[in-house]
Formats: C-alpha cells, structure tokens, sequence
C-alpha cells in the first residue's frame, strides 16, 4: 500500500470493532468453563426410535428388511438374526427467560459478581450445555426462537449481553414459546409476585415446564443492616427509610421466607422445580442443578 | 486574674461563650444524625414494614448533652483556668531569704530550693538585691551578703542541709548585730526552736516578714537502745495530725560485707501522739551487724541514728572444769559470771573447737588448766585474731603446773606454786583488800567497794613484765588481775576464782564494772561526762544533712567529755567516734529530743508548699473536650449504623475472653465424673509433651492387657496436672521423671501427700535403668529425689522377693519394663515381720505401698498404638518379646495390688499358692 490511509481512521475502527466483539468471547468462554464442569450424558429418550446412538440389538421379526439386519452381530449368533436398533433421540425446545431488571444489577461486594451477571453466565452455561446436546434453545426476552447449533448459540452470546430493560423488577415471559416446550427462568423474584405466578400459571396451561432459579446476593439473605438508613432500589425508583435497620431484620427475612415459599408453592403446583443460587456459592453447583431438572423426564 | 474558688481564669471573658450553650443545644438538638443511604433490590420486600419504636428525628439526648459538653470544656479550655492561682509578692527593697538550713529542713530541700529559686527569679524582675542566710551556717563577717538576685541563683545549688541546727547563741549574737531594712522570708524547718521568737522580732523590726513552711511534718528517729532483748527505736514527729505508719529500716553489712537492709519494721503513730516507740526483736548475729536506723523515705539526718556498741551485744562463751558436785548452783565457777552477764551479754556454751567456730568476743575459762589436742592451739589464733581471754584461777590452777616453768602463751604471767591463802582460819593475817587502780589500769576511776577482800588467791612469779601486765592488785602489792597482749587479742587472768570461794569481789558491783572496762558485757547506754572524762575520741563516719554515712576522713580528736554534754555542731559532727576500744555515736536527735510544731504570730503569712503550686487547667479542659468529641464520633456511627463491622469485632473479642474457663470446667467435671465411675490409670503431665504421650500409650497399652486378661476394665488413661486437677479419684499414678521436669507447688504437693496417705499409688520412674540401674547418681534420679523431697514417703527397700507385688495376679521374681533392672523399691516391710507358719512368705503390712520406685522404664514397653501394635521395642527377638510379656505382667501385678490391696497375701490362698509353689 503506497497511500496509506489515515491512521486514525483505522484506529477508530478497529477499536469499535474490538468494543463490539469483546463481550462476546468472554462471557461465552466463561459459560464454556461452567459448561465444562457438568459431564453430559446422552440426553436420549431411553426407547428405540431415530438417532445416531445405539441402542440394543434384536432378533428380527419378519417383515424387517434384509438392509436392517445388522449382520455382524447375526453372524456371531448360532441361528438367529439381529437388528441393530438405535436410541430415539428428539431435540427439545428449552426457552430461556433472564431477568434484564434492574434489581439484578447489584452485587454488594467487589468480588462478587452482580445477580444479572451471574444470571447470564448460568444462563449460557445451560445453553452451551443444551446445544452441546443437540437441543435447541431459544430466549424469550428477545423473542429469539428455539434453534441449535453453534449459530445460535452465538445468537444468544449476542442477546444476553445487551443492556438491561429500564424496569426495576420484571416479571418472566413465555414469548415465541412452543408449546409443550420446557423453560428456564432465572430472577431473583423480588417484584411483584403476581406476574410471576401469571407466568408461571400460563405456561403450566401450555404444557410448558421447567426450572425456575432464583439468583440471590448474600446481603439480602442475611439483611445485615443497622441504624438509620434509606434504601433504595438499584434503579433509584423504590425507597425505604428506617431508623432502626436492625429491628426490621426479622421481619424482612420473614418476607423473605414467605416468597421463597410462595415460589416453591406455585412451582409445586405447576409441575416446575425451584431452587435457589447464590451469588457468592459456587455457580457449578446451580448449573448442575438446572441441567439434572431439565434432564428430568415429564 | 479573674477566680471562682480555687480556679482562676486567664481569659475571663471567654466564659461568655458558654451563655450560647443553650442555643448551640437546640440547634444540635434539631439535626438529627443523617441517614445512610444504601442500594438494596430487597427494598420491594421492606415496603410497608415501619418502625417499632416510634424516635424522633432528633439526635439522642446523650449525643447533645455530650456535645455540649465538648463545647463548654472547649470554652472553658480557652479561657484558661488555672488552680491556685499565685498571688503575685509585692514589695522592692532588699529582700534577705533565711534558711534554717538544719536537718529538719532536709526532707523537702529540693522544694525549698525551688521555692528559693522562684524567689530569686521575681527579685531579679523587680530588680531587687537579695540576701540568702542559712543558720546553721551563718556569715561570718556579720553583714548580709546583699547581692543582685541573679548573682545568687548560681550559688542555690551549694547550698546545703546540715545536720545539726542552728546553735541559739550564735543566732542571737548575729541576729543582735543586724543592721538596715529589708523585707524577709523566712523558709522555715516548720519547728519549734527556742531562739526563734527573738529573731522573729528582729527581722519584723526591719521589714515584712513572710514565713514558708512546709506542711509534711518533721520526723526524727532517737537513739534505738536495748530494753529486755528488744530494740526499742522512738520516731518522732512535728505535728500530730493523723494516723501514719512510718517504716524504719535497719542498715548493715550482711556476712559478705555488703551493706544492705537488714530488717525493716513499722512503726504505727496513732493520731494526736507525737511520739510512738517501735520495738524489734533481731537476733544477736544481726542486731551486732546494725549499723543504722533509718525511717524509710525520709532523707534527712534526724530520720537516721547510727547504733553504737550500746546496741552490740557481746557474745560471751564461759567454759568451766566439769563440776563433780551436783547441784550447788552458788558454788559453781560460773554462777556470778553468769549472773554478771546475762543480762548484758550473750552466752554462748559448748567445746572450745565449736565456740571458737561461733566467733564469740570473749571466751572465759573458769578454772580450767588443761586444755586437750588441738584446743590451744585454736585458742591462740582465735586470741591473736582479737579475742579476748579471761581466765579465772581457782583450786585446779593453784594445783596444776601449769604455766609454772615458763610462760604458757595463754596465760599472761607464771604463777608461783601453790598459791597463797590469808585470813583464814588455818593462815595469818587478815583478808587483803584491793589497791586503788593505777592511771594505766583499764580499771582506772572505778570506786573500790570497802567490803571487796580476797582471801585465797594464785601468785604471779616475779618477772621484768609483771608490773606492766598488772593491771589490779592487792593492798600488798601482789597482782589480782593481769593481762597480756597478745597481737590484736589480750589474756587476762584474775587470780581469784569467779565464785566466792576466794573472794567476796565476785559478790561486789566492782566485779560487773570491772568486766565492763574489760569490755567483757557492753556498758548501759547512758552517756556520761565522768566515764568520758580524760578521753579522746575520734570522728570515724558523719551524718551529712541529708542522713548520708560518709567517711569522716582525718579530723583531730574530740575530748571525750564534749559528746556527753554538747550537742552536734559544726565542731562536732553527728557520727560515730571511736575510742580506744569502744565506739560511740553521735546522732543528730539525742535521746530527749521533743520536736514541737513553729508557732506563728497570726500576722505573718505563712506559705507552704501544697498551696503554692499553680496547675494551669487548659490543657485537661481541652483533653477532655477533645475525648469528648472523639466519643461523639463513635456515638454517630453507632447511631447512624455504620460502626457495625468495629463494633463488632470488638465485641466479639470481648466475649471470645470468657467461654473457655467455663468449658474448661465442664471439661474438668467430665474427667473426674468418668474417673469416678471407672477404674481409670493416670499419669502425671510433665513438661515433656512425648514423654506424655508415652505414658498415655503405656497405659493404654496396659490397660488393654487388663481388660483382656483379668476382670479390670480401666477406661482410656488420663493425664493429670499436679496443679489442678484432683488426683483422689485415680487409684494410681504413673509418674515419669524427667530432667527438666518443674517441681510442683506447695499446694500440690500437700495433695499428694493427702494422696498417698489415703491409699493412692505413685509409681516413680527414672526411665534410665538402662544407663544406670536405678540410682540417684543419674540425672534423672537426682531429679526424683529433689521432686520426692516433700513427699511423706515411708522408708523404702527393694522388692523382697516374698512381697505380695509377687504374686497378685502372676507369679514373678522380675519386673522388667524395657529394661530389666532388679533394683525396684517399694515400702520396707516392719522390722518385725515374720515368717509365717509353714509359708514362703512373711506376714507383712497391711497397707498398700504407697509408692514403687524404679527405674525400667515401664510406660514404653507397655505402649501400643490404637491398632494395638506395639511402640518401643523391648530387648531382642523372642526374649525381647517374653520381656515385654512379664513387663505386662507386671503392671497387671502392680494394678491388682492397687486394686485389691494385700489380698492375696491372705491365708485363704495360701494352699492353693503352695500347691502352685511346688511346695
């Protein structure tokens, strides 16, 4: 190149791009870690049907085509023949829903990781976990439909690390949701309960079911808190002044008790399983977890 | 400067400030702490939860009543408060200062001084000349030395107490010769001397006088004498206030030579009494080492009085012929001697060899002629080295040949044979009385009683030294006492008996004042002009002012006369003089010395030195305001929430302090609970945490053995600690010894011996049989006999071989651990042990020995791992192995013993025992 064009155009560019591309290989990379940690088993559907694996070898009845006779196995056999059957494997739609409210976006300590990161990390993780096992995923707060493969889950690399919406608390929704499809909603449940119960009741009406995970920071398990404060919510929308935190400490952590319940309650009903996360525990944990409550068959 | 009682204030109107107190409370009061404001997504779940306790918004009363606080400690700070504020003198013209400068004075000197020097800072401000006297050390020329003030302040330092007062008649001469007007201060001792209205008058004739007198009260100690074999000392003091425990401390050289406190006593003055007489018994050995008294704390030289020969007793020894004749008290050689001395001496008896060991000052022989092997010997060198010799004659002296040819050296003159006896019923003439003694004489000056005669005596023979070496004769001229210098010693003999067999003198008074000049018993303690008369004497050791010994150095003599009568002065030190074969002190407080408080006429300001001090406050205000505002601040962050983590931490560190001790005992109860409830063996801890666990493993091991074997089933082993823990619960104790091992408390080992006395068992091991046997000349061994010194052990042999440790549950002769030593002790059978009928065995005690003794080493070859295996091993191969069987044997032995006591030493067994015996 004999003109060569203005450094600082090329500069300018190649960090824009560099801002723009430098999200997307570490959350994934750190999904991958965490996918890493599960050992995936085949996530096959336990009968004979259409699939790669095998399953079992069987005689043969009449009317099975001569191609179907595995004769490798027929031949070690005095007088029988066998068929080679293989395992029916069929990809399911898991959607993925993630609270982007700003509730999530707090971490009381530096070293821990925000609820929403968290959130998206598992969130990943799973999806890494399920593509890897052939299924497709999809995320409901963009509307992105279920799909597999590697594409996809750059896709959803791409969704998850978008900004959060405005809204303080948000409640779980089933969009561009297959029916008799299963879902994962991850959120640390603090607003409302009604939309919630809402989501959850819809989808047990379509068939949907699940996991829900509810990612909590430490702090608001314990509540340790004294004297006159004002609390705020993340978004600077909510407020609460005491003068004594201390003395509100039980009766927070009671309410805390009772939406925990509520939530396991509704999840009961609804056929869904309920766990809890949080942030300072070890996040393998919660992957395993919500990988074995997806494997659990309906 | 401005005052409120007595505080005063360097900038009064700062005080102001403190009228807007109250409005600064009410602005506080309105503002409340602010809020933290926090982040928390949890806040959905707190809506609609309120307060308990309905607060006000405001800040705690205790905040504001603190800050306020703050504030006017700040205010107050500023304005600066002073306590006792100084009025400040005023007057010009010359200004004398006079010090009495006496030992009373010493005590406080060096606040006299700073007085003095304070003194001389304000006149040379005010530029006024000044004059500073003492009176015990008075100009000589009679002018005041009137000088610019700050001429004087280098001079302050060489000022010094002396250490007696000031004389009356000097003081009225210069105090008569006084010329000009000056104001005076008059910095007085705070006593009552009887010169002291008079120059009192004179100085207020010349100016103002203004009179600083210290508020502690002078104390003095008198002379200490000797009263029924006590020390009696008298402190004294200047005023009679309240109750006061004054210490008096005795000085000394110890036996090294090393002055130190001897003995130290306190003195209780009651309240009102000005006077209080200490008593203090000190053995003779160290009442003749007292050299001083002092009252402790006081440096002054009335608060010391050296001790003189008066105090010293002399330890006598009186020896005399064995006495056929029982008794006969009167007419035994010594009874007079004795009667003579004891009152002022002390008596010591014994073999000359012993006696001479004691040291004593003098040794009489009453009546003795032969003295055995090495006794002369002894006796001169202890002679030459200065001791005194005082011979009495008597029938065995007048029969003997003793000294008869030549000049024995204990003896200080020949004696001619046989003696003389006049004016009795078988001789001519008439009792001889005694000749006036010579101006040589020792005796010289002592009045001879009419009533004195000798009627038996020993005769001296005739020699060119006896005249010289008579020091008392008779009428006729014929010796009665004689001496012989000997070195640094003498030999004295008195040619009469000590009873009255041969003379009434022993029965005289002359015989106690005769022995007193002999300086055989310590005269009484009465100084006295007459005794003194013609005497030289001179300055040994002197008291400064402030009650120091010093060396006096070279000073002339002082006639004898002069320290009966005079009191101290600058021509007669207080100290201790010395004369020919006495010393006497001179202390600065005679025997009847008073002291009594100065009185002052009430129109003469009197300072003293607790009213004078000016403490400057600001500083404490504005500290306390400071901490004040410091504790504000943690108070707010309590308050406000934010103190939470500190707070807690320290909490929490108050608190981790506590629960321990608790579990500690919980800990303690369960050990006893399960020793009580099971057989459990116990080692003592030492200080060697591996030979602690080979201990627990030994009986671990041995108690796995037990339980195996026979019907003992001890629980785990347990360690126990000598000092805390209750041993009354173990049935026996293994205790190792080791080198360094501590030695256990009085407390613990009044334990132990409780301990063995009620049945308990201590087995002792050395551990190092191996090296030794057991003995004690091993380390270990000499560590057992220092720690088992206190125990209450019984006297000890080995184990003889019918003992019952033999056959309490296996039949032994040895008793191996990992060594095989046979020398293991255990309680000696009672001298009259017999053997028993048609038994191997004698019927022994009944007790269990208390203790076993040895050296084997049993602990290792009993221990086992927790799967059983053995630890240490014991000898070689499969006799190795047989060893640590009978070791095991043997501590099963040792525990049945402990267990069922002298069981099997029962008859009952006996014919089964026998049968097994092969007998």
């Amino acid at each position: 190149m004999s003109a060569s064009p203005q450094p600082t155009v090329f500069a300018s560019l190649r960090g824009d791009a560099e801002t723009l591309a430098a999200p997307l290989p570490p959350l994934l990379a750190a999904a991958e870690q965490l996918a890493a940690s599960v050992m995936t088993g085949a996530h096959g559907r336990r009968r004979v049907g259409q699939g790669d694996e095998f399953w079992q070898y069987r005689p043969s009845h009449p009317g099975d085509e001569a191609r179907m006779i595995d004769w490798r196995r027929s031949a070690r056999a005095d007088d029988a023949l066998f068929v080679r059957e293989k395992e029916w494997q069929a990809a399911q739609s898991v959607m993925l829903w993630l609270d982007m409210g700003q509730s999530m976006q707090f971490a009381s300590a530096k070293t821990l990781p925000t609820k929403a990161a968290e959130a998206r990390r598992l969130a990943l993780a799973l999806a890494v976990l399920l593509i890897r096992g052939g299924e497709r995923v999809g995320l409901t707060n963009l509307g992105i439909p279920p799909r597999s493969g590697q594409v996809q889950l750059m896709r959803l690399t791409a969704a998850l690390t978008a900004d959060g919406d405005d809204s303080e608390y948000a409640a779980p929704e089933l969009r561009a949701a297959p029916l008799r499809s299963r879902a994962v909603f991850v959120s640390d449940f603090m607003g409302e309960f009604g939309p919630i119960e809402h989501a959850l009741t819809t989808a047990a009406d379509r068939g949907i079911d699940g996991a829900v995970l509810q990612v909590l920071d430490p702090q608001e398990e314990v509540f340790p808190f004294d004297g006159r404060t004002i609390f705020e919510s993340v978004g600077g929308t909510l407020h609460h002044e005491t003068l004594k935190a201390g003395d509100l400490r039980d009766r927070y952590l009671d309410r805390l008790a009772e939406r925990k319940d509520a939530l396991r309650n509704i999840c009961r009903l609804t056929g869904w399983q309920y766990n809890t996360h949080h942030t300072g525990n070890a996040a393998s944990a919660a992957l395993l977890w919500l990988y074995q409550a997806l494997e659990r068959t309906h | 400067m401005w005052s409120i009682g007595p505080i005063g204030f360097a900038a009064p109107w700062l005080l102001l400030g403190l009228a807007l107190l109250p409005i600064l409370w009410l602005l506080l009061r309105a503002v409340p702490p602010a809020p933290v404001r926090r982040m928390f997504p949890g806040v959905a779940l707190l809506l609609g939860l309120s307060d308990d306790e309905t607060q006000t918004d405001r800040t705690p009363w205790w905040l504001l009543l603190l800050r306020t606080l703050a504030i006017a400690a700040a205010i107050i700070g500023f304005a600066g408060p002073v306590l006792n504020p100084k009025a400040e003198t005023a007057g010009n013209g010359p200004l004398l200062i006079v010090i009495d400068g006496g030992w009373a004075d010493a005590r406080d000197w060096s606040a006299r001084m700073d007085r003095v020097e304070a003194l001389l800072g304000e006149a040379s401000q005010s530029g006024r000349e000044t004059a500073i006297v003492s009176l015990t050390d008075l100009p000589v020329d009679g002018d005041l030395p009137f000088r610019a003030a700050s001429a004087w302040a280098s001079q302050v330092p060489g000022i010094q107490p002396q250490a007696w007062l000031p004389d009356a008649e000097d003081l009225t001469a210069w105090s008569d010769a006084l010329s000009g007007n000056f104001d005076t201060f008059w910095l007085s001792d705070g006593l009552n001397h009887i010169w002291r209205d008079d120059l009192l008058s004179v100085l207020q004739d010349k100016g103002s006088v203004t009179v600083f007198e210290s508020i502690r009260p002078v104390l003095a100690l008198r002379p200490a004498r000797f009263v029924d074999g006590l020390v009696e000392i008298d402190v004294m003091r200047s005023r009679s206030s309240a109750d006061a425990l004054v210490g008096i401390s005795a000085h000394g050289l110890d036996p090294n030579g090393t002055p130190r406190q001897l003995a130290r006593f306190d003195i209780d003055v009651p309240a009102g009494e000005q006077m209080a007489t200490g008593e203090l018994s000190l053995p003779a050995e160290l009442r003749n080492r007292v050299t001083r008294f002092e009252i402790e704390g006081v440096r002054s030289a009335g608060a010391v009085t050296l001790t003189d020969d008066s105090l010293r007793r002399r330890e006598v020894a009186v020896l005399s012929a064995r006495d056929e004749r029982e008794g006969l008290r009167l007419l035994s050689p010594t009874h007079y001697l004795e009667q003579a001395l004891v009152t002022n001496a002390d008596l010591i008896q014994g073999s000359i060899e012993d006696i001479v060991l004691a040291n004593p000052d003098v040794i009489i022989l009453a009546d003795i002629v032969t003295l055995a092997g090495t006794e002369p010997e002894v006796l001169e060198d202890w002679v030459r080295g200065g001791g005194l010799l005082l011979r009495f004659a008597g029938p065995r002296l007048a029969a003997s040949d003793f000294g008869r040819d030549e000049e024995d050296t204990l003896m200080p003159v020949r004696l001619r044979a046989g003696g003389r006896t006049v004016g009795g019923a078988m001789s001519w003439g008439e009792p001889k009385a005694l000749r006036s003694f010579t101006a040589e004489s020792p005796f010289f000056g002592l009045d001879i009683p009419e009533d004195v005669a000798v009627t038996s005596q020993v005769m001296a023979q005739p020699d060119p030294s006896l005249a010289e070496r008579t020091i008392a004769s008779l009428a006729d001229g014929t010796p009665l006492v004689t001496r012989k210098r000997l070195d640094q010693g003498q030999v004295v003999l008195f040619h009469v008996t000590a009873n009255a067999d041969w003379s009434t003198l022993p029965l005289s008074g002359l015989f106690v004042q005769m022995l007193e000049r002999l300086a055989v018993s310590t005269r009484s303690s009465t100084l006295n002009a007459e005794d003194l008369e013609g005497t030289t004497w001179t300055l040994e050791e002197t008291l400064n002012g402030f009650g120091d010994v010093i060396d006096a150095g070279a000073l002339p003599g002082i006639p004898g006369e002069r320290l009966a009568v005079d009191a101290p002065g600058p021509d007669l030190p207080p100290g201790l003089y010395a004369g020919e074969d006495r010393r006497i002190a001179l202390n600065a407080v005679h025997s009847d010395t008073e002291l009594s408080p100065a009185v002052w006429p009430a129109d003469i300001p009197i300072e003293g030195f607790a009213v004078r001090d000016e403490v400057p406050l600001a500083g404490l205000a504005l500290s306390f305001a400071l901490l004040a505002l410091m504790i504000d601040v943690l108070a707010t962050l309590f308050l406000s929430g934010r103190l939470t983590s500190a707070a807690a931490a320290i909490i929490a560190l108050m608190i981790v302090a506590a629960p321990p001790a608790a579990e500690a005992q919980e800990d303690d109860i369960e050990k006893l609970l399960s020793a009580v409830s099971e057989v459990t063996l116990a080692y003592v801890i030492t200080s060697d945490s591996t030979l602690d666990s080979t201990s627990a493993a030994g009986l671990r091991g041995l108690s796995e053995i037990l339980s195996r074997r026979t019907s003992i089933e001890p629980v785990e082993p347990v360690g126990v600690n000598l000092e805390t823990d209750e041993l009354s619960v173990y049935p026996f104790l293994y205790w190792p010894i080791s080198e360094n091992q501590p030695r256990p408390s009085a407390e613990s080992y009044a334990k132990l011996n409780r301990y063995l006395r009620t049945g308990g068992m201590i087995l002792f091991d050395t551990r190092d049989a191996s090296t030794s046997g057991f003995s004690t000349s091993t380390p270990n061994g000499r560590r057992l006999q220092q720690l088992a010194l206190p125990l209450d052990i019984p006297p000890l042999e080995p184990i003889p071989s019918d003992h019952v440790l033999t056959r309490t549950f296996y039949l032994l002769q040895d008793f191996p651990g990992r060594f095989v030593s046979r020398d293991v002790w255990v309680e000696a059978a009672p001298a009259d042990a017999e053997q028993a009928e048609g038994m191997p065995f004698r019927n022994l005690n009944d007790n269990v020995t208390p203790v076993v003794i040895g050296g084997n080493d049993w602990a290792a070859a009993w221990a086992t791992d927790e799967r059983g295996v053995p630890m240490f091993p014991v000898g070689r191969g499969f006799a190795g192995e047989r060893q640590r069987e009978v070791a095991y044997r043997f501590g099963v032995n040792l525990i049945m013993h402990v267990l069922t006591g002298n069981y099997k030493s029962d008859q009952v067994h006996v014919p089964a025992l026998l049968d097994r015996l092969g007998q």
